[in-house]
């Protein structure tokens, strides 16, 4: 499966198209990664718990968009958007979506 | 005597804490600018662009996703100027270096991940926080968390193109 972000994908020529679709994740930070962040946040620096956390709902809710396009008989999501908000302290909800669509090599 | 002494205390801690935010704080923060630099210089070579269409030549060989991210946190020192810039105003200067180093390091992550590519097109970034500052005003992480996405565009090589 294909995936850009961008209307096109560059080289092929889009045979159909299936609509929107989207995958979303809450997550929460469990309170270990809390308490390691809290010291951490003495002195400043990266919170590698936080961006591990961060790339694995990334990824989640990447795989559940795939799993929703391949069951409309997608072989490419263009034009994906990410967007991250806090839902509630100390959970955040990552929200992908973009377009599923059918791709055919172009003739040229 | 008694009093006095948990008075000292409880201004030391405090006064401790914002000592080791700055000394530990700013040491982070330059050894991670310095590493930054070097990287950017030696990913020169695929230049990032917002644009969503390229001019280009050769035929395009394959396009997919890539990501990257990356969590800073601020330290003690830097909260304490930030309140105080609260009470006046005007520019943060120290909050303005935290969300470019994530900002920054966030690109940097997404080159990684495609150190063959040409060119990475349709670059966005979003940023945004984990925690917030609690309602009741009870301490919490103060971070930001910076994603940056974009398409990596692999052009086909001249031989086979031709």
């Amino acid at each position: 499966m294909i995936i850009t972000n961008v209307e096109n994908v560059p080289g092929k020529v889009i045979a159909e198209h299936y609509g929107l679709v989207s995958g979303s994740t809450v997550r929460a930070k469990h309170l270990g990664r809390d308490f390691m962040a809290g010291l951490k946040n003495i002195v400043g620096g990266e919170l590698k718990g936080y961006t591990e956390l961060l790339a694995e709902s990334r990824a989640e809710s990447v795989e559940r968009m795939k799993t929703q396009a391949r069951a409309l008989g997608a072989n490419a999501i263009i034009n994906i958007r990410f967007s991250t908000s806090s839902v509630a302290q100390g959970a955040s909800e990552l929200y992908a979506y973009g377009t599923a669509v059918k791709l055919e090599d172009s003739n040229e | 005597m008694s009093e006095s002494l948990e008075i000292m205390i409880q201004l030391l801690i405090p006064l401790a804490l914002v000592l080791l935010g700055l000394l530990v704080g700013s040491y982070l923060e330059r050894r991670h600018y310095v590493s930054i630099r070097e990287r950017e210089e030696a990913t020169r070579h695929t230049p990032v662009v917002n644009l969503r269409k390229i001019q280009h030549e050769q035929p395009i060989h394959k396009s997919y996703l890539v990501t990257g991210s990356a969590v800073i946190s601020v330290d003690y020192f830097k909260r304490l100027l930030a309140a105080l810039r609260n009470i006046f105003g005007g520019r943060v200067v120290a909050y303005e270096s935290l969300v470019d180093r994530a900002r920054r390091e966030a690109i940097l992550r997404m080159k990684a991940k495609c150190p063959a590519a040409n060119i990475i097109i349709n670059l966005k970034i979003e940023t945004s926080t984990i925690s917030k500052q609690g309602r009741s005003g009870e301490r919490s992480v103060g971070c930001v968390e910076a994603i940056a996405y974009g398409t990596a565009i692999h052009y086909q090589p001249w031989e086979q193109a031709g």
